[in-house]
């Protein structure tokens, strides 16, 4: 069954909402300001909820059953976070409020840029990005000024290594600067032999993530900060995969010298069709003065002895990145689930997530090809491709995973795999659900080869069967056409 | 898997060859076979100027998007239109009607040689296909 579209329920005349009686003098609104071709659905209250209702039942999220998308995606968010959320300082804080009148908020900015700076090791951070790209572009900009300020302009090259998620060249190419890939090597690390041979004094620096994207740590990253380091270039870390190294390792001690952490993942708030992002950026010491503002800080006491709290923007900062103070609502989150779970529930995040995708890749490994045969951290890659069934694409894999409940990996990532399956069970799940989906798994392996015509045709249950997505990208239906 | 013998090669699975006068630029039929179904192909303008080894375009598949590198530098004089359109004939005919532009090259004797032979190409891909 399938739900139609808003627009094809519409019944002329119909309405749901009364507006009140007019309370002000009537006014016309201009004639060249009306227009009759706004096909807006005309429905009823509850043909309205119903549809909106039967659309959330045919949705599939983590609250619902097992998401191995992970961190990457979207992980658990503990319910105890939209409580704090919607508490009502907050919620009816106005962002244009005289610092003096929203003391408690800036004190939840300030003491989670404090939180942040514990867990990274980094000397200050900025909440204002919107999300993990745009920390990204905050980071680079940030990188870029800080050689421009020294008088050198000569700049113009960042290292990306051939794993990255393909928001770091993005980022690259939107600050003006030009990418130079770096391979990996058969362990799955930044290649060290091919970075030798790129560093020089037109390098801006490198990003990189670690956790790379196979979910291996990167055994030599100090070898590749040193590397950076030596031709006076800096080391950008993409903190996508931070939730493998939360309370365990901080990033500025091994001389990464910016990153954006992705509250919206790592630290659990809700976002995509849930809500927006939040991508703050932490920097090391020397890059501090180039943040951008405003940044929560604590000024002084007043009489009483409570902390007073002000904004304030770095001296030589790149400029404001976003309106206001970043988004908020995500940041009350973020700082609820650090609270909540503590120094020694943090480093349990981190454990877990580890401890949960190396159960569940043991349990696979002898029928999943393994393309990099390491522990992994956070989450690991298989090849979605067997020897006795030629026929079976990660893609089959994905969608007959449908069939049993359960929500398909990231597949055909990293693009340095071919047939990628990625799993991140994160560290909400219970080995009971983890036996189960590697469980299926097996199962899918077993019918690839015994019956793979299951897995071509599927999904076979679902609201709508496999779609046509090679006619969907080439021929884009992006607007609902309305008859009138 | 095809290979031309008429063309030469990169190892980034892009070919070369001569033809009209002027030189022909695709990607192979082993480079679309691995991208899968081609959706979109974004190419240069009549009258660019292209280095060898450069970024001259980008291939996006269902799976992924791919950068084109120019196996020689040159004048752009023509590029496939059919593209905009059927962005499929990568797929079905890598090496003709998926040709995607033609130049004039610059510096045709220097960079030549140092192109794959198809032989050599095809070690290249059996290569890659042993390590995946």
């Amino acid at each position: 069954m399938t739900e139609p579209l808003i627009y094809e329920l519409s019944v002329p005349g119909r309405e749901g909402v009364k507006p009140p009686q007019l309370d002000v003098p009537p006014a016309e609104l201009p004639a060249e300001l009306l227009r009759d071709d706004l096909p807006l659905p005309e429905v009823s209250e509850i043909d309205t909820v119903r549809h909106f209702v039967r659309l959330s039942q045919l949705n599939y999220a983590i609250d619902k059953g097992m998401y191995p998308l992970g961190s990457c995606t979207m992980k658990y968010n503990p319910k105890v976070n939209e409580v704090a959320a919607r508490m009502p300082g907050f919620l009816g804080a106005h962002p244009l409020q005289n610092p003096e009148t929203v003391q408690g908020a800036l004190y939840l900015m300030y003491h989670l840029q404090e939180a942040l700076k514990t867990i990274t090791g980094f000397a200050g951070v900025t909440l204002q990005p919107a999300a993990g790209a745009h920390g990204e572009l905050t980071g680079v900009l940030i990188m870029r000024k800080y050689h421009l300020d020294r008088g050198d302009t000569k700049r113009d090259i960042i290292l990306v290594p051939d794993s990255a998620h393909g928001t770091n060249p993005a980022t690259t190419s939107m600050s003006g600067l030009n990418v130079v890939e770096i391979p990996s090597d058969e362990r799955g690390n930044v290649d060290i032999e091919a970075l030798k041979t790129q560093v020089c004094d037109r390098v801006v620096g490198i990003m990189i993530t670690n956790p790379n994207t196979l979910g291996l740590f990167e055994e030599q990253i100090e070898e590749v900060t040193q590397l950076i380091h030596g031709c006076g270039g800096l080391v950008y870390g993409d903190g996508a995969n931070l939730n493998a190294l939360v309370g365990v390792m901080r990033p500025a001690d091994v001389g990464i010298d910016v990153m954006h952490f992705n509250l919206h993942k790592t630290f659990s708030t809700p976002h995509g069709g849930g809500g927006p992002g939040s991508g703050p950026v932490g920097v090391a010491e020397h890059l501090v003065e180039f943040l951008p503002g405003p940044i929560a800080t604590l000024v002084g006491a007043t009489d009483e002895g409570y902390p007073v709290f002000d904004l304030h923007k770095p001296e030589k900062s790149i400029g404001r990145l976003k309106a206001f103070w970043g988004h908020f609502g995500v940041l009350v989150r973020a700082y609820t689930y650090i609270r909540m779970l503590g120094d020694a529930g943090l480093r349990g995040v981190a454990e877990h997530a580890v401890l949960n995708a190396n159960y569940l890749l043991s349990r696979v490994r002898d029928v999943y090809p393994l393309p990099y045969d390491r522990i992994c951290k956070h989450e690991f890659v298989v090849e979605g491709k067997f020897e006795n069934a030629p026929g079976i694409r990660a893609l089959d894999i994905a969608k007959r995973l449908i069939d049993y409940g359960v929500h398909p990996p990231t597949n055909y990532f990293p693009l340095i795999v071919h047939e990628a399956l990625m799993i991140e069970p994160t560290e909400t799940e219970s080995k009971r659900s983890l036996d189960a989906y590697a469980e299926i798994l097996l199962k899918i392996a077993a019918e690839a080869q015994a019956e793979p015509e299951l897995l071509h045709g599927a999904p076979h249950n679902s609201p709508v069967r496999r779609l046509d997505e090679v006619t969907a990208a080439r021929n884009p239906v992006l607007r609902y056409e309305h008859e009138f | 898997m095809i290979i031309d013998e008429n063309a030469r090669y990169m190892e980034s699975h892009e070919w070369a060859r001569p033809g009209d006068g002027v030189y022909f630029i695709g990607v192979t039929d082993y480079a679309q076979s691995t991208l899968s179904d081609v959706v979109y192909v974004e190419l240069p303008e009549i009258g660019d100027r292209i280095e060898k080894d450069e970024q001259f375009g980008v291939i996006e598949s269902v799976k992924a998007a791919a950068d084109i590198f120019s196996p020689l530098s040159g004048e752009v004089v023509a590029i496939n239109e059919r593209l905009e359109d059927e962005p499929e004939l990568v797929n079905a005919s890598p090496f003709e009607d998926g040709w995607l532009i033609q130049i004039k090259p610059t510096q045709l004797e220097d960079e030549w040689d140092t192109l794959l032979s198809p032989l050599e190409y095809k070690e290249v891909v059996e290569a890659e296909e042993a390590s995946h």
